[in-house]
């Protein structure tokens, strides 16, 4: 067992060393250390990032808890969550100790300048993913898999009911619009 | 500060601060600046400010960078230590006590229903913070060329997210260093 979480502290170290530009940016590399590696499957992991959205707290440090904690209880959340926050944790203490001359740095903005878009770009492709998925659950990108036959018409009347929500109320916070999500879920799968 | 500020003091400041934000990110200013600025005057709007700056360019979330980065400021290392420990203990406590249940919760028929509306709520949720994030981003044919090239492999290839992520800041590096050269070209004509 402890070397399981001593794997499992590696890749959240990994996963807290490589997140620039906030929780969301956490998603995409999360998704390929824990989806891609088996320990959860696509649709929990997007249970959780829902839980995670509507309750206090980072939406990374609340991911890594849930994480840690369904396969090795309190001891593997502690791990996991210590494991995410240690790289911020060392790196902020050495800025606030020694001062952030290096972040200013050319050699830094330079790399920030092809750092910032990609990390978009991975955010995108998620989303992307996602999206298709709640109506294609069968389309696989990265096998090259395009099977538009099943096709979840059910989440596309909740896809299009949040849609319109949002654009007549584009400050719907994160919280609401997923009770919402929740209730039109309920709603929709009850009655049809 | 005439007096020792006590670690208990700042432990339960963040741990409030951590309790009361949803969401994380940027939605937790408005009571990161009430706890720290207003009601305790640990901090300056200004430090706040460079505090988001510096949470730009460095990894991790700003939650945990201001914890630490305030704490260290107030008591050295054993402030940071217990300042991060506070703003994070309130979703470690949270999100164990929801896991004890949640697989079990989610067999129930009706609660099934109402995660697979979630399911489309997070791909929604998930696409706006891409949607926000690219308004801030300066979009030039450089960037806007990295953020397609890597969207497309991140969509169809199962490359190391690590491995993009150092290749595109690589580029980064390397596209300004030929501008540069090609200036100094110019200036030198």
């Amino acid at each position: 067992m402890w070397l399981e979480l001593l794997t499992l502290f590696w890749i959240f170290f990994k996963i807290g060393a490589f997140t620039f530009g906030g929780g969301y940016a956490m998603i995409p590399l999360m998704e390929q250390e824990i989806v891609g590696r088996g320990y959860i499957d696509l649709q929990l992991f997007v249970d959780f990032i829902g839980i995670s959205e509507s309750t206090p707290g980072p939406i990374s440090v609340n991911m890594a808890t849930f994480i840690g904690f369904h396969d090795y209880g309190v001891l593997g959340a502690i791990v996991t969550t210590t494991a995410v926050i240690l790289p911020s944790f060392i790196v902020i203490l050495v800025i606030a100790a020694f001062g952030q001359k290096f972040l200013e740095s050319k050699f830094v903005k330079d790399a920030f300048t092809g750092l910032k878009p990609a990390v978009i770009g991975l955010i995108f492709s998620v989303a992307f993913t996602l999206l298709v998925r709640t109506l294609f659950p069968h389309i696989h990108f990265t096998e090259m898999i395009f099977d538009f036959q099943v096709f979840n018409y059910r989440n596309l009347i909740i896809l299009i009911v949040l849609l319109a929500v949002l654009f007549i109320k584009k400050k719907t916070s994160p919280i609401l619009l997923i009770l919402l999500s929740a209730g039109l879920g309920l709603l929709v799968y009850a009655l049809m | 500060m005439k007096q020792k500020l006590s670690l208990w003091d700042i432990f339960w400041t963040f741990f409030k601060i951590g309790a009361f934000t949803f969401g994380g990110g940027l939605a937790m200013m408005p009571v990161m600046r009430r706890e720290v600025v207003h009601k305790k005057n640990w901090v300056d709007d200004e430090e706040i400010l460079k505090i988001l700056v510096i949470s730009e360019s460095t990894p991790g979330v700003f939650a945990v960078n201001s914890a630490t980065f305030i704490g260290y400021k107030l008591r050295k290392f054993m402030g940071s230590l217990v300042a991060t420990l506070g703003v994070v203990l309130p979703s470690l406590i949270t999100i164990s006590i929801i896991s004890l249940f949640i697989i079990q919760f989610r067999e129930i028929k009706w609660v099934s229903y109402m995660f697979s509306g979630i399911q489309v709520g997070v791909a929604i949720l998930i696409f706006k913070a891409a949607l926000s994030l690219s308004k801030k981003l300066t979009m030039t044919l450089f960037t806007g060329l990295v953020l397609a090239i890597v969207f497309l492999l991140a969509l169809f290839t199962n490359i190391n997210v690590i491995i993009l992520i150092f290749l595109s800041a690589l580029a980064g590096v390397v596209f300004h260093y030929f501008l540069s050269l090609k200036e100094a070209k110019q200036h030198v004509a």
